[in-house]
């Protein structure tokens, strides 16, 4: 099993007619991913050639659902038109929307996933690598080839941190690795993917990665202490942010004593969760656990 | 962004939240002038983007023109909370009633919006938390609903303000929105002896992210107040953030640079306490341009002892980052004077030590790891 993304989900792209969606197209399709059609506005009907297969160009996200059974999507577009874009897949009915685009107006986000959730639809993003369930399906950006398929679950709110834990990670390999993006909102939260790990049969273990800013971390730290109970290493990025400064991702920012790396650390060491100071130490700790379990099996 | 009070009013007035605009001066001789034209009795109101303005001496009276000047004198130039205060905002002295707290902001939890209100306004909203908690309401509100009249009546019942507050309640709701504001902040919020409302202070963040839909907001940028490195690296659409240490940080994507700058410190520990210089990350392309940009707003920062150039090939290739590195160094040429550590992993990561190795330039060190390319990057800082 994997969480929210298997070989069995009918994938659209929206914006796949653009450079960015072509290009991870693409590499989705390569790693297996069964994309079913693209979805541009005036483009209906028309199809795009990749390596192996043509894919369908579709009018609109309710054209996808009627004629190909879509039931994700990954958004592509422009960040002017991103709102627009989740409203049509979340109004077509498609579950699972991954939204990919960097730089959405927060109050876009809000007004969408306050949408999204009022007819059923999980969001994850923006400002998201995607997901990834290794030797199933890509959603998103994440490189197919760091790690392949195993039985730890990884939830980060960073692209590239994802991937370097995986390449860390690798002789494990992984369930799903989830992206949930940097933004000030998003609509899949460390919760949610913690929640999904562990009712996951084939997720033995959860890395969870956080940075600066909010309180999700510690959130997700009392979550694991009442509901969590297959083991979890954490690893936070950001001790020497400073105050008040915006760290490249929108929501990444420490603002007074609050949000700080410290505070997050603190609070899931204090439900048991272990925390490396770097990924490598993070993923040394897991080794150490890894290799006592084994045994005792 | 955020904006300092003068900027904020401007926003409300825009809006029709009634605020008064006031004079603002850099000059302490334009203070008197300003003064009078206010009627003479003045609160003189440092300008920066922090709090706790009023505890650090950077909010006085003013009796009189003469006064003025005085206090104008006594704050400009002042360092509150580390930033230096170049405006003040002279504003005529109001006769207050009651004085309350505003706010709605982005709640990241609930992930929609949250109204904050309390009569218990004038201080610090973390204060009254502490002292008297019953006297702040929180009112969650629907993004997809917003703040209709029955809302602002809900809220303006919760708070316990005067009922025609609720006008200035959605005159707010309007800033939040229409300028795409993640915070608007009034305290305080005031009861004018003559029964009147006024928001007495402003305080707003701007959405940088909906920029592209308010291009008057750009004119609310205070380019005097930058780092001159941090205006040069934005010219250039780099993202970066000065620090105060010796070891220079390029990479890619947020996160990873985050930790780059955390496994650079505790590298540190180890080397007479060196520490990261700067964030910067490249994001996804990693050009030789990017690469010579980014390099060069680093070697300009004189405290600079060694770069750490830290890159996980995702989307973007090893390759194309070593070539960036070596077509960087040539076009930088005897402005690159630093050593730089180099730690590649991911797409086509052989490829890419390969062309550093090849080009084998004095400056450039390969380290296989992060943790290793850190410590030797310290190092190479603590010994220059």
């Amino acid at each position: 099993m994997a969480i929210f993304l298997t070989e069995q989900s009918r994938v659209i792209v929206q914006g796949m007619t653009g450079a960015e969606g072509q290009k991870h197209t693409s590499r989705m399709l390569a790693a297996g991913t069964n994309i079913v059609g693209g979805v541009t506005p005036g483009k209906g009907g028309q199809s795009v050639d990749f390596a192996k297969r043509s894919i369908p160009v579709y009018g609109s996200c309710a054209d996808a659902v009627k004629s190909a059974g879509a039931d994700v999507s990954v958004v592509f577009v422009p960040p002017r038109f991103t709102k627009g874009a989740v409203f049509e897949a979340v109004d077509a009915g498609i579950p699972l929307v991954v939204v990919i685009t960097e730089g959405v107006p927060v109050h876009d986000t809000a007004e969408f996933f306050a949408h999204a959730q009022a007819n059923g639809t999980r969001i994850i993003g923006p400002n998201s690598p995607g997901l990834i369930s290794p030797g199933r399906a890509n959603a998103g950006i994440i490189p197919a080839d760091i790690a392949g398929p195993g039985r730890i679950g990884l939830v980060s709110k960073s692209g590239t941190l994802t991937y370097q834990m995986m390449y860390e990670l690798r002789e494990y390999g992984f369930t799903t690795a989830i992206g949930i993006g940097g933004d000030p909102i998003i609509g899949t939260t460390h919760i949610d993917a913690l929640q999904a790990f562990q009712d996951d049969p084939d997720t033995d273990a959860i890395v969870m990665i956080g940075e600066i800013g909010g309180d999700a971390e510690e959130r997700a730290a009392a979550f694991i202490a009442d509901h969590v109970t297959k083991p979890v290493f954490g690893y936070v990025a950001g001790f020497t942010a400073p105050e008040g400064k915006t760290m490249g991702h929108a929501g990444a920012i420490v603002s007074g004593s609050s949000g700080t790396a410290a505070a997050k650390q603190e609070a899931l060491e204090a439900v048991g969760v272990r925390v490396g100071k770097t990924p490598s130490e993070t993923a040394q700790l897991m080794r150490a656990v890894m290799a006592v379990e084994e045994v005792a099996v | 962004m955020d904006l300092m009070e003068y900027q904020a009013k401007e926003l409300f007035a825009r809006h029709q939240v009634p605020v008064t605009l006031g004079r603002v001066v850099e000059d302490p001789a334009d203070a008197a002038a300003a003064a009078e034209a206010l009627g003479g009795r003045v609160v003189v109101k440092a300008q920066v983007k922090t709090g706790g303005r009023g505890k650090a001496g950077g909010v006085k009276l003013a009796a009189d023109p003469a006064e003025a000047t005085a206090r104008a004198e006594d704050i400009l130039g002042m360092d509150i909370k580390g930033h230096t205060v170049r405006r003040v905002l002279l504003a005529p002295a109001a006769q207050i009633a009651e004085e309350y707290y505003f706010s709605f902001l982005v709640d990241r939890a609930n992930r929609n919006y949250l109204c904050i209100a309390s009569t218990e306004g004038g201080v610090e909203i973390e204060e009254i938390a502490h002292t008297n908690p019953d006297a702040i309401a929180k009112v969650s509100i629907d993004p997809a609903i917003g703040v209709d009249e029955a809302k602002a009546a809900e809220i303006v019942a919760a708070a316990g303000f005067p009922a025609e507050a609720a006008d200035v309640v959605q005159k707010l709701w309007a800033v939040f929105v229409a300028e795409d504001a993640s915070l608007v902040e009034v305290n305080p919020l005031v009861q004018l002896a003559d029964g009147s409302l006024e928001a007495l202070d402003g305080k707003v963040t701007l959405d940088e992210n909906a920029a592209y839909r308010h291009p008057d907001h750009a004119a609310f940028e205070d380019k005097a107040a930058a780092d001159p490195l941090e205006a040069a690296a934005q010219e250039k659409g780099l993202n970066y953030v000065k620090l105060d240490g010796q070891v220079g940080i390029i990479g890619n994507g947020a996160g990873l640079v985050m930790s780059t700058l955390d496994v650079v410190a505790y590298a540190g520990e180890a080397h007479s306490g060196v520490k990261p210089a700067n964030f910067l990350d490249i994001g996804g392309g990693a050009s030789a341009e990017v690469m010579a940009n980014g390099l060069g707003i680093i070697l300009g920062d004189a405290q600079v002892k060694s770069v750490f150039v830290n890159v996980f090939g995702g989307i973007t290739a090893c390759d194309a980052v070593s070539n960036g590195i070596v077509q960087a160094l040539e076009l930088l040429g005897e402005q690159a004077n630093k050593p730089l550590v180099v730690r590649l992993d991911g797409n086509n990561v052989t490829e890419g030590r390969r062309i550093l190795a090849k080009a084998n330039h004095p400056l450039v060190t390969v380290v296989d790891t992060m943790d290793g390319a850190a410590d030797r990057a310290a190092e190479l800082a603590a010994q220059a």
